[in-house]
C-alpha cells in the first residue's frame, strides 16, 4: 500500500498529538487541546456506563411486572443512570470538550488563561467520577439524581453519601472550568477579535460559564447540608427533627434549574457554527442569538419553582414561577427562528454535522414547546412526575444536547485528528440516531398523558404496547451511537487527512494546521473581520 | 384480500390500545384536557411548520457547487420583533388559560366533605370523618365534592388519581390537600408519584365512585363504634390536653373552644390562621409558634402519636364549640 503525499506531511509535521508520547506526556500535559481528549475519553467511558443502566431500564419495562430486576435494583439504574448522564456526561460533554478544544482556538490564543487549573479541573473530575463508579460496584445509591429529602438523608439505605460526595467533588471542577473560560475569555483574544466578532459558540459558553460559576456552588452547599442531616442528625430537612423538605427542594432546583441551561446553551452554540459554516452564511440576526443565551442564563436562575407545583408550594408562588418560566420560551424561540432564517439563500450542504444540527433543531423545537405544557399550572398538575416530564427533558438533553455534541464532534473532528470520517457513515448514523430517539421518547409523552407515572419498576398492563415502542426505538438509538463509535476510532488511523479546512469553514480554528501546533497557531493572528465573514453577491437590483 | 383485512384490524386494534387521555371522570378533568389538546395542536403545528421550512430551504437553496456564493441578506429588526412579540402574545394567553383554571381547580367548594389520607412506606391509609378507615382504597359519592387533607408518616408520597387529572405531594410535617367531585361511577387508580423507595411502583389503590345511597350505606356498614372527633376526645382526655386547655380557668393556658378557623397573634406579633397545620404543629413543635399573651411552654408531643391520632385530635378541636364547622365532621 502506497502512502499519499498529505498522509506523509502529516505523519511528519509535529503537532499537539505526536509532540510526545507515553502515559506521562498525557497525564502531565497542560495543553488545552490535549485535556479536551481526556475529558473526551472520560465522559464516553461514563456515557457508556450510563447507557447500560438505561438499557438495562427499558429491558425492564418491557414486562409490566418488571422484566429483569427487583424493584429495588429498578431504582438504583434510574439514580446511577441520571447522576452520570447529568453530571458526568452532559455537564462536561461540550464545555470541557469542545469548550476546551476551541476556546483558545477560535479566540487566537495559545492555551486558556490557566493551563494547570484545567487540568486540575480534570484530576477533579475524574476523583468525582471515582466515587461514582465506586457506588456502582458496592451497591449503588436509590434516591433518584434529585436525592429528595427526608428520603435520602434518612431512609434511603443505600450509597447516598458517596455518591452525593462524588456530585459535590466533580462540582468543583466544573466551577474552575466556568472560571477559567470566563478569564480566558476576557483576557486572551487575539488583537483585533472584539466581543461582537466572536463566533456565537464563545457567547454562549460565556453564558454557561457564569451560571457554572455562580449555581454550582449552591448544589455543594445543598448536599453539604444533607450530609450533615445524615450523619449528624442536625434538623435541616427531616420534619421529625425540626427541618423542612421543601427547603432540599428550593436549594436544588435553585442550582439544578440553571443546570438545564448549563447543557443546553453550549449546544445552541454549537449549532450557530454548524448551521453558519454548512449554509456558509453569517448567522441570521448575529446580535439576537447572542443576547437571546444572556436572556436564558438570567431568566433560567428565576424558574426553579416550576418543579415545584405540587409540592405544597404556594398557589401564588406556583403562579409567578409559571409566569417565568413562560419568559424562557422567547429566547429560546428566537434561536430558532434565527437558525432557520440562515438557511434562506444560504448555499446549504447536506454533510453529517448540518444533519446533526437540523435534528437538533427538530428535537429541541419539540422539547422546547412540551415544556409550555410543563410551565402551565394545571397541565402540570396532572403531567408531574409522568413521563410526560421524562420524553420533554429527554427532547432537550439527549434531542437537543447529545445531538449538538455529535454534530460539533463530526465538525471538529478533522481539526482535533486531523483525519476524515466516511461521510456516509456519518449521515447513516445521524438518520438512525434521529429515528430511534423519536421512537423511545415519544411514545413517552403518550404514556405520560394517560398517567403512567416516571420512577416506576412495575406498571399496569394498559401501557405495555407503548413501552414495547419505546424500547424498540432505544435499540435502535443503541445502534445509533454505535456506529460512530467505531468509524470515529476507525479513522484516527485510516481516515483520509483532512487537512486544514476541509469543510472551508470561517473562523480562526480553520486557519492553522490539522491537528493544530501545540501553540495553535504559529503566530499570533490578527482579526480583521466579523465572525461568519463568508463571501455574498449583492442583492440583484429591483426593476 | 384477508391479509389488508387483518391489517385494517390491527390498525383500530391499535388505536384502542392508545388512547390519548385516561378516563375522564371528574368536574375539571375535561377542562384540563381542552387546554392540553390546544397546547398538543399548537405545539404540532409549531414543529412541523418550522420542519417544513427548514425542509423547504435545505431543497430550494441547497448547494450547487462547491465554488457557488449565496446573496447577500440583511437582518431584518421587525422581523426580529415579530418573533420576539407573537410569541410572548401566545405564551400570555395560555398562562392566563392555565392559571385561571389552576386557580379554579386548588380551591375546594365551602361545602366539600373531608377525607383524610396518610401516606406511610408503602400504603396509604384514608379515614372518613365518621372513622370509617379504608387501606388503599377510597370510596367516595358521585357528584359530591370531596376535599382531601393529607400528610406523610416518613417520606415525601404524592397522591395522583389520574382519572381526577389531581395530584399533590404528600408531606411528613405538614398538611397538603386536593379536592375533586367525581362524574362517573366506577373504579379509577391512584397512585404514588413521588418516588419514596423499594416499593414506590406498588404503593397505588383505587378510588372507588358510588351512587350517593350506595355511598352512604357502605360509610354507615363500615362505621366503628366511634368517630374520628370522638376517638380525638379521648385522646384530648388521656394526653392530659384537657387539664391545662379546658379545664384551667386561669387564663395561663389558650382555650381551644371556637379556635379553629380563627386568627390569632404569635409572640413575634405575626398573624396566623388556625387550619389543621397550625394545630398539628402547635402539638408536635408548640415552642415554634408561641402565642402572644402566653407564658407556660408546652410539652412536645412529638413521637408520642402518630399521624391519624394526629387527624383525630384536630378532627375534635375543630368541633370544640364551632358549630357549623362540627357539622361538617359528623
Amino acid at each position: 500500500m502506497s502512502v499519499g503525499v498529505a498522509e506523509l506531511a502529516t505523519r511528519s509535521r509535529v503537532h499537539y498529538l505526536n509532540e510526545s508520547y507515553g502515559v506521562k506526556s498525557w497525564l502531565l500535559t497542560t495543553d488545552h487541546k490535549r485535556i479536551a481528549v481526556l475529558y473526551m475519553v472520560s465522559i464516553t467511558f461514563m456515557f457508556l456506563v450510563g447507557a447500560c443502566a438505561a438499557a438495562l431500564m427499558r429491558i425492564q419495562l418491557l414486562d409490566p411486572a418488571g422484566a429483569i430486576v427487583q424493584p429495588e435494583t429498578y431504582n438504583k439504574l434510574f439514580s446511577i443512570h441520571g447522576i452520570i448522564m447529568v453530571w458526568f456526561f452532559l455537564i462536561p460533554s461540550i464545555p470541557a470538550v469542545l469548550g476546551n478544544f476551541l476556546i483558545p482556538m477560535m479566540i487566537g490564543a495559545r492555551d486558556v488563561a490557566f493551563p494547570k487549573l484545567n487540568l486540575l479541573s480534570w484530576y477533579i473530575y475524574i476523583i468525582g467520577a471515582l466515587f461514582v463508579l465506586y457506588v456502582v460496584i458496592y451497591g449503588g445509591v436509590d434516591t433518584g439524581w434529585t436525592f429528595y429529602t427526608p428520603y435520602s438523608s434518612t431512609y434511603s439505605n443505600s450509597h447516598v453519601f458517596a455518591a452525593a460526595a462524588g456530585v459535590f467533588i466533580v462540582g468543583f471542577s466544573s466551577i474552575l472550568t466556568g472560571l477559567n473560560f470566563i478569564v480566558t475569555i476576557h483576557k486572551m483574544r487575539a488583537p483585533g477579535m472584539t466581543w461582537f466578532r466572536l463566533p456565537l459558540f464563545i457567547w454562549s459558553l460565556y453564558a454557561t460559564s457564569i451560571i457554572l460559576v455562580l449555581a454550582t456552588p449552591v448544589l455543594a452547599i445543598t448536599l453539604c447540608l444533607m450530609a450533615m442531616e445524615r450523619f449528624l442528625h442536625m434538623g435541616i430537612f427531616n420534619p421529625a427533627i425540626g427541618g423542612d423538605p421543601l427547603l432540599f427542594q428550593h436549594l436544588f432546583w435553585f442550582y439544578s434549574h440553571p443546570a438545564v441551561y448549563i447543557m443546553v446553551l453550549p449546544g445552541m452554540g454549537v449549532i450557530n457554527e454548524l448551521i453558519a459554516a454548512f449554509s456558509r452564511r453569517r448567522i441570521y440576526g448575529y446580535a439576537f442569538v447572542a443576547f437571546s443565551s444572556f436572556a436564558i442564563a438570567f431568566i433560567g436562575f428565576l424558574v426553579w419553582g416550576h418543579h415545584m407545583f405540587v409540592s405544597g408550594q404556594s398557589v401564588y408562588a406556583g403562579m409567578v414561577f409559571s409566569g417565568l418560566s413562560f419568559l424562557v420560551a422567547i429566547p429560546s424561540g428566537i434561536k430558532v427562528f434565527n437558525w432557520t432564517a440562515t438557511l434562506y439563500k444560504g448555499s446549504n450542504s447536506y454533510d453529517a454535522p448540518m444533519l446533526y444540527a437540523l435534528g437538533f433543531i427538530g428535537l429541541f423545537t419539540m422539547g422546547g414547546l412540551t415544556g409550555i405544557f410543563l410551565a402551565s399550572l394545571s397541565i402540570d398538575v396532572h403531567l408531574h412526575d409522568t413521563y410526560f416530564v421524562i420524553a420533554h427533558f429527554h427532547y432537550i438533553m439527549v434531542g437537543g444536547s447529545v445531538m449538538a455534541y455529535m454534530g460539533g464532534l463530526h465538525f471538529w473532528w478533522p481539526k482535533i485528528t486531523g483525519r476524515l470520517y466516511p461521510d456516509k457513515w456519518a449521515r447513516f448514523a445521524a438518520f438512525t440516531i434521529f429515528i430511534g430517539f423519536n421512537l423511545t421518547f415519544f411514545p413517552q409523552y403518550v404514556l405520560g398523558y394517560l398517567g403512567m407515572l416516571r420512577r416506576y419498576a412495575v406498571y399496569p398492563a394498559q401501557f405495555q404496547a407503548l413501552n414495547v415502542l419505546s424500547t424498540a426505538g432505544a435499540s435502535i438509538l443503541g445502534v445509533g451511537y454505535f456506529i460512530p463509535l467505531v468509524y470515529l476510532i476507525w479513522s484516527m488511523r485510516y481516515g483520509r487527512v483532512a487537512g486544514p479546512n476541509p469543510w472551508r469553514a470561517k473562523g480562526l480554528e480553520w486557519e492553522t494546521p490539522s491537528p493544530p501546533p501545540r501553540e495553535n497557531f504559529e503566530e499570533t493572528p490578527i482579526v480583521t473581520e466579523e465572525a461568519y465573514a463568508y463571501p455574498t453577491r449583492p442583492r440583484p437590483a429591483r426593476v | 384480500m384477508i391479509h389488508f383485512f387483518h391489517f385494517g384490524k390491527t390498525l383500530s386494534a391499535a388505536w384502542l390500545l392508545f388512547p390519548l387521555h385516561p378516563p375522564t371522570a371528574s368536574t375539571i378533568a375535561h377542562r384540563v384536557d381542552y387546554l392540553y389538546y390546544f397546547l398538543t395542536a399548537f405545539t404540532l403545528f409549531f414543529t412541523f411548520s418550522i420542519f417544513a421550512v427548514i425542509l423547504y430551504f435545505m431543497i430550494k437553496y441547497r448547494r450547487r457547487s462547491d465554488d457557488e456564493v449565496p446573496e447577500e441578506v440583511k437582518t431584518s429588526i421587525p422581523l426580529e420583533l415579530a418573533w420576539t412579540l407573537i410569541p410572548a402574545a401566545i405564551c400570555a394567553f395560555i398562562f392566563f388559560w392555565s392559571c385561571s383554571l389552576f386557580f379554579r381547580n386548588s380551591r375546594p367548594p365551602a361545602n366539600s366533605t373531608e377525607i383524610f389520607v396518610v401516606g406511610k412506606q408503602w400504603m396509604w391509609q384514608l379515614q372518613h370523618a365518621n372513622g370509617a378507615r379504608e387501606i388503599d382504597e377510597l370510596h367516595v359519592p358521585l357528584h359530591v365534592p370531596i376535599k382531601l387533607t393529607m400528610t406523610s408518616e416518613d417520606v415525601i408520597h404524592d397522591f395522583f388519581v389520574p382519572a381526577f387529572r389531581v395530584k399533590e405531594d404528600v408531606l411528613p410535617g405538614r398538611y397538603t390537600s386536593i379536592w375533586f367531585q367525581a362524574t362517573e361511577l366506577g373504579t379509577f387508580p391512584f397512585e404514588c408519584a413521588q418516588m419514596c423507595g423499594a416499593l414506590h411502583s406498588s404503593m397505588r389503590g383505587e378510588v372507588i365512585v358510588m351512587k350517593p345511597d350506595d355511598f352512604a350505606h357502605w360509610l354507615s356498614s363500615n362505621a366503628p363504634a366511634q368517630t374520628m372527633s370522638s376517638t380525638g376526645e379521648q385522646l384530648f382526655a388521656h394526653l392530659g390536653c384537657v387539664s391545662c386547655h379546658v379545664d384551667d380557668t386561669s387564663g395561663r393556658y389558650p382555650q381551644l373552644a371556637g379556635v379553629y378557623g380563627r386568627q390569632v397573634t404569635l409572640r413575634n406579633g405575626a398573624r396566623a390562621a388556625v387550619d389543621e397545620s397550625f394545630i398539628r404543629g402547635a402539638i408536635v413543635n408548640p415552642n415554634a409558634q408561641p402565642l402572644a399573651g402566653y407564658t407556660a411552654s408546652m410539652p412536645s408531643f412529638q413521637g408520642q402519636i402518630d399521624e391519624v391520632q394526629l387527624l383525630d385530635l384536630i378532627a375534635y378541636i375543630k368541633t370544640l364549640g364551632s358549630g357549623q364547622k362540627a357539622d361538617a365532621l359528623r
